[in-house]
Order: structure tokens, then sequence, then C-alpha cells
């Protein structure tokens, strides 16, 4: 349905930012995230921000999960 | 040199020979091709002739880590290294669209030349045709190779058998990204992502040394890795067991992939070599591919098997998934 | 150890290590359950997963926005591209998918101009750069993708770009489940939610499905952890016979979703009926531009009227999406529907059920005419 991926903002210019990625600066358009400080991860899909991730709950869910297979 | 081709440059007269002195024999110097005669006449050392040839049509002209004119040299020397061969010579014949700024001819025509240094092969025959305006996308260049192979070469899948590894001299995919990347304008600022766009005679000269357990090599270009190991599987009637967690890939190439939802595994690589070989010639070749620079992610990605054509890729979480022939190139996905 | 937090959920230790405990949990009680996205169902089988976590068994759903776009709409978006100075921008999957008027791809050979483009607003751009072509969005996909369609249509009124348009085949998720549980939910014992549009609309828009239809649901992100965390969640769940909507994504989706997308959505497009590819008409589940933004409709712009699309006689694939039968007990499996010719959405997507069904039957190599 819709392919999106993490990626943590380097610039903001009014609704436009670029992005950090492993091979080089890419634009996204951050209209639907004003929020959204540098240094934040957003999740980015077809060129626009859908969101600004929130790595509190991504350590949360990680930790979740380890537990449920310690007894493995 | 200043301006844009016209259609005067394609009549065969005066403006002809002004551009192929200004610009073509400016940087593709060979003793054969100065003399500008209908074919060219060299010494050929051996029994087995190989012969090759490709068309180049790459949009945009020019891309992060190489252009038109390397990729077209590069290509054809790099199929003819597949079977085996030693390449020695190339034709090059250019179709130029009305209003090519003569700078950009220029600099693809300087790095053809800076390709057939590297690898030693020479230039020795062209020829350059003119059509009007929006008849051709700028530039395409097709190049034809010929190599000679060394008496008791014999490279071919039908030699493929159990228990044979499957070899990658690099990183996947690296050039069919990079040209999505550079259509799209998706990268900004400077940009570490480069088409690995190079010859691979060097990697093609260290597996032959291991010559009778050395099987059969391919360039992983148009459909990438998957489409190569597919055909393989089934001229080799066999099955290619891949380790996805074995498969080299460049960080760069893989965010902008994972970025526009397009597999590694079927995009083109431009400067990489697949080869099948029985173990102890993988192992032997793999250390003298880490040796040199466009080795250094030389990797055995899987093995082969008893079977009757599939490829199957066996996923990090343990799974396995097939890998088939698709239609059409990979492309931008949303969902 | 990974170089930022999000790369941790796609580790293949851990990832092994939480496939070991599904596995433990479904034992060998058969079950079937329902990947809704597309995206989840290229990821699942990406993955090698299904043939790993047997006997629970994932079925695809209706969510891949190609696949459930249905002929009579492509075929009259194919119809514009063979338009005077129309360029048609569209996403790359919507390029090969083949209609009745033939592929985008084929219209392209024959000499419409037809360009694949990234995000909406590239295609926005293209309007710009070619003032003198009519540029044409297919704006296809659910509500993750609609709030860009959205955003490029409200720039290209504020800035008078003329020449820019879309045709609004926009679909949206819940009402399209609402409608394929209606007759019950047969099998079914669970569902993996799209994650990326609950970012948009947010995990409280699905609570109908648990309260109308005692389903359990997850809502999963697309790297495996989030897959198989989800799927741990949901077996549990369907085991204890807890239905509720359970949020195994919320590093990005939040009850009430991103209340910034959804206020665009609102202000730019409107429900309305929309037909899906193998469904039928499905009330309210579509998105058309509003009158404020006629002037982007391309529909209006260009007098496209979708004919009426002969519902394929026989086309079971909503039974299909939901386990009642398999692909070769639906009659047109195999003849009238072929990965070449599709009637459902399930033999379009080359990772849908009938398309998988119909290259496995045919020892993996896929027979007949790909678009």
């Amino acid at each position: 349905m819709c392919l999106a991926v993490p990626v943590q903002v380097a610039r903001i210019q009014g609704s436009t930012g670029w992005v950090r990625t492993a091979a080089g600066e890419v634009r996204v358009d951050l209209t639907l995230v004003p929020q959204v400080r540098v240094g934040d991860w957003v999740l980015v899909h077809a060129g626009f921000a859908l969101q600004v991730l929130d790595e509190e709950e991504a350590r949360r869910s990680l930790e979740e999960w380890r537990r449920a297979v310690e007894h493995l | 040199m200043e301006g844009v081709v016209s259609l005067a440059h394609g009549d065969g007269g005066l403006a002809t020979r002004e551009l192929l002195r200004e610009v073509f024999l400016k940087y593709l110097d060979d003793p054969a091709l100065r003399r500008l005669e209908d074919s060219a006449r060299v010494d050929f050392p051996g029994p087995c002739l190989v012969l090759t040839t490709d068309a180049f049509v790459v949009s945009p002209l020019f891309f992060p880590g190489g252009d038109i004119g390397c990729l077209s040299v590069y290509g054809t020397v790099n199929d003819l290294c597949c079977l085996g061969a030693d390449p020695l010579f190339l034709t090059a014949s250019f179709v130029l669209e009305e209003g090519l700024r003569l700078a950009d001819l220029e600099r693809i025509v300087a790095s053809m030349a800076q390709a057939t240094r590297r690898v030693g092969v020479r230039l020795v025959a062209g020829d350059t045709k003119v059509v009007p305006r929006g008849m051709a996308d700028g530039l395409y260049v097709t190049t034809s190779g010929v190599g000679h192979i060394p008496p008791g070469t014999d490279l071919r899948p039908e030699r493929i058998s159990p228990g044979d590894r499957i070899l990658v001299s690099g990183t996947i995919g690296d050039h069919g990204v990079a040209v999505l990347a550079a259509r799209h304008r998706l990268l900004e600022g400077e940009a570490t992502l480069a088409s690995d766009c190079g010859p691979v005679h060097r990697l093609a000269g260290a597996a032959r040394r291991f010559a009778p357990g050395l099987k059969v090599m391919r360039d992983p270009t148009r459909g990438g890795l998957a489409t190569v190991l597919k055909e393989l599987a089934e001229a080799g009637r066999c099955d290619l067991l891949v380790e996805e967690e074995a498969l080299p890939t460049d960080p760069a190439a893989a965010a902008v992939a994972e970025l526009l939802g397009l597999d590694l595994l079927y995009l083109a690589s431009e400067g990489k070599l697949v080869a099948v070989a029985a173990p102890e010639a993988a192992d032997a070749i793999l250390q003298a591919w880490r040796q040199l620079p466009e080795g250094q992610r030389a990797s055995c990605v899987g093995e082969v098997r008893e079977g009757s054509g599939r490829v199957l890729l066996k996923t990090a979480l343990g799974g396995t998934r097939e890998l088939h022939l698709v239609t059409g190139e990979p492309l931008p996905r949303i969902c | 150890m990974p170089s930022n937090i999000f790369e941790a959920f796609s580790d293949p230790q851990l990832g092994r290590r939480l496939l070991a405990h599904l596995r433990e949990l479904v034992g060998d009680e058969p079950m079937l359950m329902m990947e809704v996205c597309g995206t989840h169902t290229v990821a699942v089988s990406r993955a090698g997963l299904r043939s790993l976590i047997r006997p629970l068994e994932l079925r695809s759903g209706p969510g891949c926005p190609v696949c459930v776009t249905d002929d009579s709409d492509l075929a009259a978006v194919v119809r514009l591209a063979k338009t005077e100075r129309v360029t048609v921008a569209t996403y790359g999957d919507m390029l090969r998918v083949p209609s009745s008027a033939g592929s985008l791809a084929e219209a392209r050979a024959a000499g419409a101009d037809v360009r694949v483009v990234y995000s909406a607003l590239e295609g926005l751009k293209l309007a710009q750069q070619r003032r003198e072509r009519e540029v044409v969005l297919v704006a296809v996909g659910f509500e993750t993708t609609a709030p860009g369609a959205a955003l490029a249509a409200r720039r290209a009124v504020e800035r008078g770009v003329s020449n820019f348009s879309m045709v609004s085949l926009h679909k949206l998720i819940p009402p399209a489940l609402q409608a394929l549980l209606s007759p019950g939910r047969a099998a079914l014992r669970g569902l993996l939610l799209p994650g990326h549009v609950s970012t948009v609309i947010g995990s409280r828009a699905f609570e109908f499905l648990s309260r109308e239809f005692a389903l359990p649901a997850a809502v999963a992100g697309f790297e495996p952890l989030d897959i198989l965390g989800a799927l741990i969640t949901l077996v549990r769940a369907a085991k204890a016979g807890h239905p509720a909507v359970y949020n195994c994504y919320r590093r990005a989706v939040r009850p009430q979703g991103n209340p910034r997308a959804r206020a665009l959505l609102e202000e730019v497009f409107r429900p309305a009926p929309a037909r899906w590819r193998g469904l039928g008409v499905v009330p309210d589940s579509g998105l058309v531009l509003r009158e404020e933004y006629s002037a982007v409709d391309a529909a209006r712009r260009f007098g496209i009227v979708p004919e009426e699309s002969m519902p394929a006689p026989g086309c079971r694939c909503g039974e299909v999406l939901l386990g009642r039968i398999i692909p070769p007990e639906c009659p047109l499996f195999g003849n009238g529907c072929t990965p070449g010719a599709p009637r459902g959405p399930c033999m379009v997507s080359s990772e849908g059920s009938c398309q998988a069904y119909y290259r496995y039957e045919r020892g993996g190599e896929l027979v007949g005419r790909r678009g």
C-alpha cells in the first residue's frame, strides 16, 4: 500500500526539507509534519514526510520483543 | 569545442572532417583510426577470435560514476572478458542528434579514450552519422569488440555441476540505482551514490588462472544478478541456492533502492563479474579478486545443487523465495 | 550495533528468535489471517516468510492500489494517454498493468507521452516545465499517498498551473474492509493492518473490526521484526479470543493519526463510491476532488466517463481474499483470468494469491503475457 522509509532530517527551509541517506541528501516535503525539527527521524513516502518517528517508542517495541523471546 | 552538432557534420565533407579531427582524433589517436579509411587492418595473434557488439542508449548521458562514453567501452570489453577472451580491438559508431552540445560530445569521447587506455584496447575504426533534432536522445553509441581466447579455454554454463560455488566480484545493482536516482534527480548536494561502471578485465584474468575449476563467467548488466543466475541455472540444468545475507550491497545503493522500492537483485551492475567455480578454485579466485581494488567486496553468495533450473534465495529469516525472470526494467514503486 | 535505532527492526538474529516464538504459539493449529496491505504482501514474500509460519496461512488482501484499480478506470486513463498534447504522469507500479484498452506501457510504445514519476510533486513540476503539454497525474493510492496528491492539487491551484490535472483513483481501506467482511469473516482469524495508512488515519479508525466482526487486528510496520511482532500479537489474541485493535507500530502510528494530513485530505477530496477490481462498487470508498479543486479534475476537464465496467461474471476474488475458496476454485482462474489478462486484484499483483498459485502450478514459471 505504501512504501515508506525512516530517514533523518538534515536541513529545513520552510515546508521543504533535506533528509540524510547513505547516498546523499534527498529533498522531501514537510508540509504534513509542521512540528519537525532538524535531527528528527521521519517516515518518507513518495517524496513526502508522513510522520515524525518516536525513537522512545522504537526502543520500547524492541525491548518488548526481546523480553518475549528471552526464554528461547 | 564550442557550439552544437549540426546536420552539416554528417554530410562527409569539410564539417565532418573538422569534427573528426577536433573531437574524435584529438582523444582517440590510434594509428589505424587516424588513417580514417573505410576499415582498419590489424594483426591477430591466434586461432580463436571472439566478437561482440552492443548499443548504448543510456539516459541521462552523464550520471554519477560514469557516462555513455566509458560505458560503451567497458560494456563491450566486459562481454569479451566473460568468455575468457583478452580484449584487443574496438570499433565505435555514433549517432549524433542535431543540437547535441559539442562540449558534451568532447567530454564523452575523452572519456572513451581514457577507458580504452585503462583496459589497453585499441579503438581502430569508427563512424559518425547525424540525425535531425528529436530523432535520437542526444547520442547513441554502438561499439563492437574483438578478443583472442587462449587455447584450451572452455567457459560454458553446461559445465556447471552440483557443489560448485557462485561468486560475485562486488556490490550488486549499483549502476541501475545510480541511473534511476539521476533520472529522477533524487539526490541533491554532493552524493556518494555512483555507478560501478568499470572494466572487469583484471577480475576475469585473475579467475582464468584457475581455469579447470572455473566453469563460466557473466557480467550482471540488464536484469541484474537475479536474471543472470536464472539464465545460468536453466542453461546448466541445475538449481542455484543463494544466501541473501551473503549478497554484497553498497549502503548508498541500498538506501536509494529502499526509498524507490527497488530490488537490487534485479538492477544492473556495469563493472562486476559473476563466476561459477569448483570449491577449491572458488576459494582461490576469491583470494585473487580481493587483492584488486575492484574486487574488495568479492563474495561467495551461494552454491549449485541438483535441480531443474530454479534460483532459490535463502532469506535472512531462513525462508526460501524463488527468483523468477521479470518483465520490464524495475521502476520506482509506491506500494 | 545498527547505526540508528530503526535499522534494528531488520536484525536477523532477533528476527529468527521471534520467528521461533511465533511457531511455538502457532503450534499445529491451522489458522488463516490476511495481510491487508500490498506492501506487507511484498515484504512477507521477500522475507520468504509464508512457508516458515505454516500452518498459519497469510492471505494477500485488497491493499494494493494498483491491483484494485478497476479495469474501466485504467482503460479510461490509457485512452486519455492517447489524446493529443496529453502527458500522463504515473507511478511505476501502474505502468505495466493490463486493461481492456491495453497498458500505459503499450500506449507509450504506440507514441503516447507517459512518464514515470516518484511523487505527485514531480508530476506538478513536469507541468510547470512543459506548459505546452497537458500533464495528467494518475493519482492512485490509499490514505498514505492521497495527501501528497492533495498537496499537489492545492499548489497547482495556488500557483495557477493550469496545465496540471489528476485522475483521482484514490481508495480508502476501512470502507473496503467493511464491505469485504460484511458477508461474515468466514475462516479469517486476524488482520495485519497497513502501518503507513495508519500513520495518516490513526489506529482508532480500525476499531470497527473488533466491534463488528470480533476480529483481532494489528497495525504493523514493514520490517521483518514488525511483521513477526504483530503476528505474535494476533495469534495470541486469536487463541485467547480477545478481538481488539493492537498498535504494534507505535513509533509511527498515533491513535488519531496525522491530523494535518487528514485535514488536507478533507479540504481537497470528498468520499464517493468507487469501483474495486473484483469487488465491485464499494460505497464511500473512493476520493473525488471537491468543487473548489475542479480546476485540477482531469475527469471533468477531459470528460472522462469510464464505461460501465462489466463485472467479470464468475470472478470470486472477494471469496479468495477471505479464504472461502482457494484460487483454483474460482471459475475464471487460468481461463479468462491470467497474469496477462487479470480480472481480479489477486491476479494482477505479482505477489497476489492467484498469481502466486498460477505461477506455482506451472512449475514456477510465468505463463501467459504479462502486460
